[in-house]
């Protein structure tokens, strides 16, 4: 699909060359950011609905397309439009500045690490080595996002969910770390693509065997990373209101959110690609399934296994109740760094002795 | 190879764009009346008490400093563990000392307390 769009552009020749490459990228761009929307849109959607339907209710229901009442799937499209005509107060003791840039600050970190993710083994924006190692910086800098704005806010539960935030957010980061060390000894690449394409080979030889705790330390540092359940002191509603976004309303407000839900499908997607084989099929090398439709990669599994992991997302919400803070830090310093540390090194044995 | 990073220049920019458009919206759609109570900070429907820029527990720093201790960790671990396939026993026996010092001061940070929290 790139390539389509790369040679429609090279129709153009008559354009200056910059200019062409520069319309080539942000038509990629485009071409992801609006599905990514449109995901984020639906997920808070599907997130009410699934939990809706784990309490024995219905969720939304009322909101339809055209006068069409389909499950509320206007739902979402109501939100936004509601959210951007709705007034922006900025409270008077704020650092207005810092106050109004504080969600762009949380926002574009959690689109930019979007650049380097492959969906396919020639779909990626920028095919860059050192990708894995950029999404983690980015990752790290959205934590800026909250601690500025639960600062700027001038008021007490911002400022009390943006200590929790930043402690619990970096805890977690350096276990997260741990596990991506883990996949990179693995893949021997920092390379998206080269580790999906180190995992060829069916189910079994995907990560998530042979780094099984580190896909497990992975996907709840991610969970805590972004601030959900039930890892959400940072917005723990019935202690300290709403966190750090406590002063916000309108678009500002709908700026976090979009940023908090694009960073868990980043997550859930990542997953998918270190430690469930990206958009490796599962029946890879199987006798007769494999020589199917099924047997072929695409991005279709990419997808499945991403929605996997965000179905869990919303399961862990409506399952378990939510951590005490000193039950967090414990977790995150003294379960999954030590855990993460030995089976690194055990990682790097079974590299050295062939096995992976 | 350098030309391979534009597009992540690029995409930071509209990131960043993307974020303080959605806002700039807000402000064109949305109404603007503020007055002294909806703008004074949110304290429970109280006056607030004193000032928010308060005093916090000193263990938040801590663990930023221990933070940054394992955070260079493992940006030594990311090349190691791309080139450990050449670097052999060698490599993996260098890294078993640099982690062993570090998990040292680790053990000594854990008993000394500095992980509990009440």
């Amino acid at each position: 699909m790139f390539d389509a769009i790369e040679n429609w552009m090279q129709g153009f020749g008559w354009l200056p060359d910059g200019l062409i490459t520069f319309s080539v990228i942000m038509l990629k761009i485009v071409l992801l950011l609006a599905p990514l929307m449109t995901a984020v849109a639906y997920l808070t959607y599907a997130e009410r609905k699934v939990i809706g339907m784990m309490q024995v209710r219905l969720g939304p229901n009322r909101v339809g397309l055209f006068g069409y009442r389909i499950w509320g799937l206007g739902q979402p499209l109501a939100d936004a439009v509601k959210l951007m005509f709705k007034e922006i107060i900025v409270p008077s003791g704020a650092n207005k500045g810092l106050f109004l840039f504080a969600p762009v600050l949380a926002m574009a970190p959690a689109l930019a690490a979007w650049a380097v993710v492959p969906f396919g083994s020639e779909m990626v924006i920028a095919d860059v080595n050192a990708s894995l190692l950029y999404v983690l910086a980015l990752t790290s800098i959205g934590v800026y996002g909250i601690i500025i704005a639960g600062w700027a806010s001038n008021s007490k539960y911002p400022f009390i969910s943006a200590m929790r935030a930043a402690a619990q957010i970096v805890s977690y980061e350096i276990a997260m770390g741990f596990a991506l060390v883990g996949v990179i000894l693995a893949a021997g690449s920092l390379n998206l693509g080269q580790i999906v394409a180190g995992q060829e080979g069916g189910i079994l030889s995907w990560y998530w065997l042979p780094l099984l705790p580190l896909f497990v330390i992975y996907f709840i540092s991610g969970v805590a990373e972004t601030n959900r359940a039930p890892f959400d002191v940072a917005e723990g509603e019935s202690e300290i209101v709403a966190g750090f976004h406590v002063e916000y309303s309108g678009m500002p407000f709908a700026v976090f959110f979009l940023a908090e839900y694009a960073n868990m499908i980043l997550i859930s997607l990542l997953a998918a690609l270190m430690f469930l084989g990206g958009w490796l099929s599962p029946f890879q090398g199987v006798p007769v399934l494999g020589d199917t439709f099924l047997g072929q990669d695409s991005i279709l599994w990419l997808f499945a296994k991403t929605s996997i992991f965000l179905f869990l997302y919303l399961w862990f919400r409506a399952t378990f109740p939510r951590y005490r803070y000193d039950q967090i830090m414990r977790l995150g310093w003294k379960v999954f760094i030590p855990i993460t540390i030995v089976w690194l090194l055990v990682v790097a044995l079974m590299v050295l002795a062939g096995w992976l | 190879m350098l030309e391979n990073y534009l597009p992540v220049l690029i995409f930071i920019a509209v990131g960043l764009v993307f974020g303080s458009f959605m806002i700039l919206m807000g402000f064109i759609l949305g109404p603007r009346k503020p007055d002294s109570e909806k703008t004074s900070p949110y304290e429970c429907g109280f006056e607030a008490f004193e000032d928010a820029r308060m005093k916090f527990d000193v263990r938040y720093y801590l663990v930023a400093i221990l933070f940054i201790i394992f955070d260079l960790e493992i940006a030594f671990l990311f090349p190691w563990a791309v080139v450990l396939r050449d670097i052999g026993y060698f490599g993996f026996t260098a890294m078993v000392v640099f982690l062993g010092i570090l998990v040292i001061g680790f053990i000594y940070e854990w008993k000394k307390g500095a992980l509990q929290w009440e």
